[in-house]
């Protein structure tokens, strides 16, 4: 249920509960043979909570891609120092309300330094875009060929595979994933940050995808391709994969905002990336120290880094519900 | 049932080796040099010397690896002579950057974190448990929808920004609680409640909110079994299938998950700890990470993986006396 035993609390995936009942694989495989990409579609278009998640998840995609360019239309990069936005009596709080909002810095200022929040900000949208999707797709690439060894050949693979399964999640991830990382050189932190998330987190994919496959290996169709002289491998691809797309799309959409969060919860206690290459966790965590006198300097990041774990969130639960009613559970 | 507790204790045994050994690697395999990483700031040539001499750096890899876990249940003695450092039993390593043995340093702030992890589960648990019983009875209604709306928006918002936003609200503004400091529970008990009061909400929040959802699903499931319905029909008061035939059997898996979850919290909630500076395990966790005090982050993280493996067997064993289904098929 808990992916990461911790206290980092947005690394938890949306759990409906039922998911982990031995029924529950049966009853979605089925459903997904009936399920089409389009009626998914129209299903989601009229919800309001999805669309405005996925509005906002475009939005910080294209922010995150534009990013340079936005940069130098609002004239500052997130690096450069701003002397003349904070005022050096007051032990450099920014000067001007909101934490230093005015027409030349449009989210503020960083206290201390001077440095434009907009640009961090949106440099750092980059960064926790990049990394959370990054890590989504390397745990789903495991998660999927894993569980789908695991349920597909069964015997000594399977006995293998659920066994690092079940031991990589009895882990103590997020304490182990700080100690890795405060012992590896801190080189090239995201790449680090991507392995180590997906390490710990391909299980909870693939326990899901190896249910499903040993109940589809048992179908007619299945039978019917193997005795028309299909290699395994092309039954695994081209049989059983198509009819867990539902499943792996609704289980990666629910994993992103834990990696979302996983990244900025690492980078605020820090051992995510490294300064000054701004992240939104980083962010927060600098702010800690002007929490009582300059809200804003946390409020901007707290509340890009919350909606976009929202929007993840609303969007991952209502893809479930509709998928789960395509399959009329 | 011993049977079945005993190759519980075997597998869980079996984890706590794999994770020590996986820990040991990390740490003193592929790390550049454990010696200088431990000597940190203020590092002397001779320093390093004598760290590398008292963990017997200079030995293979298994050697090193097995005096550490012979170590954990004999204890061991780092060093010869005079800079000879004693380390006792449950000997999960010694931070020479505190002059300390780690178990003793754990010792010392886990009643801290285990306070924390207590009030808060007490929290989660109320509000899932009694949200999750509102949303499942009231299903389709907006008391559901607003309640599933809330456990979405709970689950969303990070811990640390939670924190900044209650410190800010709460005691800046305001100033409903006095600001945090550490006053033991004999002194003032009013103080000291109120100085946990942050801490305990922003780490029970995400827990109620999945709590809630656990607890909704799993009556939605139990009110369609024949057995509610029989207890509609002979006229019991709705309120008393809810609670006496619907959330009962519901309990189970939210035990299950109970179990570990806390297991894990009371090895130090690492986030929650360190922006509310209480000198729990959690933040001794986050300040050896500033420090790179190593020896400190490995007694850590090995205390975590024994306290989630224990919670583990604790739940199985909770488990096959609540549901003798359980016992059967173990």
């Amino acid at each position: 249920m808990t992916s990461f035993p911790t206290d980092l609390t947005t690394a938890q995936p949306v759990e409906a509960g039922t998911d982990d009942t031995p029924e529950a694989p049966a009853a979605a495989a089925a459903g997904a043979l009936r399920s089409g990409a389009g009626g998914t579609w129209q299903a989601l278009r009229h919800d309001v909570g999805a669309m405005l998640g996925l509005g906002y998840i475009v939005l910080v995609t294209l922010v995150a891609i534009l990013a340079p360019v936005l940069t130098s239309i609002s004239g500052w990069t997130p690096y450069e120092f701003d002397q003349t936005a904070i005022d050096p009596n007051l032990g450099g709080m920014p000067i001007g309300p909101w934490g230093g909002v005015s027409a030349e810095h449009w989210f503020g200022v960083e206290p201390g330094s001077g440095r434009d929040i907009f640009a961090r900000i949106v440099y750092g949208a980059r960064v926790s875009m990049s990394i959370a999707l990054s890590a989504t797709l390397l745990t789903t690439v495991l998660g999927v060929s894993l569980g789908l060894m695991a349920g597909y050949f069964g015997g000594r693979v399977d006995l293998v595979i659920s066994r690092v399964m079940d031991f990589l999640m009895a882990f103590p991830a997020l304490i182990f994933m700080i100690a890795v990382l405060s012992a590896l050189p801190a080189g090239n932190r995201s790449a680090l940050l991507v392995v180590v998330i997906s390490v710990f987190g391909w299980p909870y994919l693939a326990r899901i995808v190896r249910g499903q496959t040993m109940s589809l290996a048992q179908r007619e169709f299945v039978e019917a391709a193997r005795a028309a002289g299909a290699s395994g491998t092309r039954i695994v691809f081209r049989e059983i994969l198509p009819n867990l797309r539902s499943t792996i799309i609704v289980m990666s959409t629910l994993a992103v905002p834990g990696y979302i969060g996983t990244e900025a919860g690492l980078s605020f206690l820090g051992v995510g990336v490294v300064p000054p290459a701004p992240s939104w966790g980083q962010m927060i965590s600098a702010s800690v120290k002007w929490y009582a006198v300059d809200p804003a300097y946390f409020v901007v990041p707290g509340v890009c880094l919350f909606l976009l774990v929202l929007s993840f969130t609303v969007l991952g639960d209502r893809l479930r519900a509709v998928v789960d009613a395509q399959e009329g559970r | 049932m011993p049977r079945f507790l005993l190759s519980r204790v075997t597998s869980g045994l079996g984890v706590l080796l794999l994770v020590c050994l996986f820990t040991y690697l990390v740490f003193f395999a592929l790390s550049p040099d454990p010696a200088v990483q431990i000597c940190g700031k203020n590092c002397t040539p001779e320093l390093i010397d004598q760290i590398r001499g008292n963990l017997g750096l200079d030995q293979p890899f298994w050697t090193q690896f097995v005096q550490f876990v012979v170590g954990i249940f004999a204890g061991r003695t780092y060093g010869e002579g005079v800079s000879a450092v004693d380390c006792a039993a449950p000997c999960l390593g010694y931070s020479f950057q505190s002059s300390q043995a780690v178990w003793d340093m754990i010792v010392q702030r886990l009643p801290v974190s285990a306070t924390v992890a207590v009030g808060a589960a007490v929290l989660w648990l109320l509000a899932g448990l009694a949200g999750g019983l509102l949303s499942a009875v009231k299903e389709g209604t907006f008391a559901d929808r607003f309640i599933t709306g809330l456990t979405l928006t709970s689950m969303s918002i990070p811990n640390y920004v939670l924190a900044l936003v209650l410190q800010y609200v709460l005691v800046v503004k305001l100033q409903w609680l006095p600001f945090p400091q550490a006053v033991p529970f004999a002194d003032d008990p009013v103080q000291w409640f109120l100085n946990f009061v942050m801490p305990w909400m922003v780490l029970a929040i995400g827990y109620a909110a999945a709590y809630t959802r656990l607890t909704r699903a799993n009556v939605l499931d139990v009110l369609r079994e024949n057995y509610v319905r029989t207890a509609f029909a002979k006229g019991l008061p709705p309120s008393l299938v809810w609670r006496r035939h619907a959330l009962r059997p519901a309990l189970t898996p939210v035990v299950t998950i109970f179990g570990m979850d806390f297991a894990g919290l009371l090895g130090g909630a690492l986030i929650t700890e360190t922006v509310f500076g209480i000198n729990g395990v959690g933040k001794m966790a986050a300040d050896s990470i500033a420090r790179n005090d190593q020896p400190v982050i490995m007694g850590v993280t090995l205390l975590a993986g024994f306290l989630v493996v224990v919670g583990n067997i604790v739940v199985d064993v909770v488990y096959t006396t609540i549901d003798p289904r359980v016992r059967v098929n173990a």
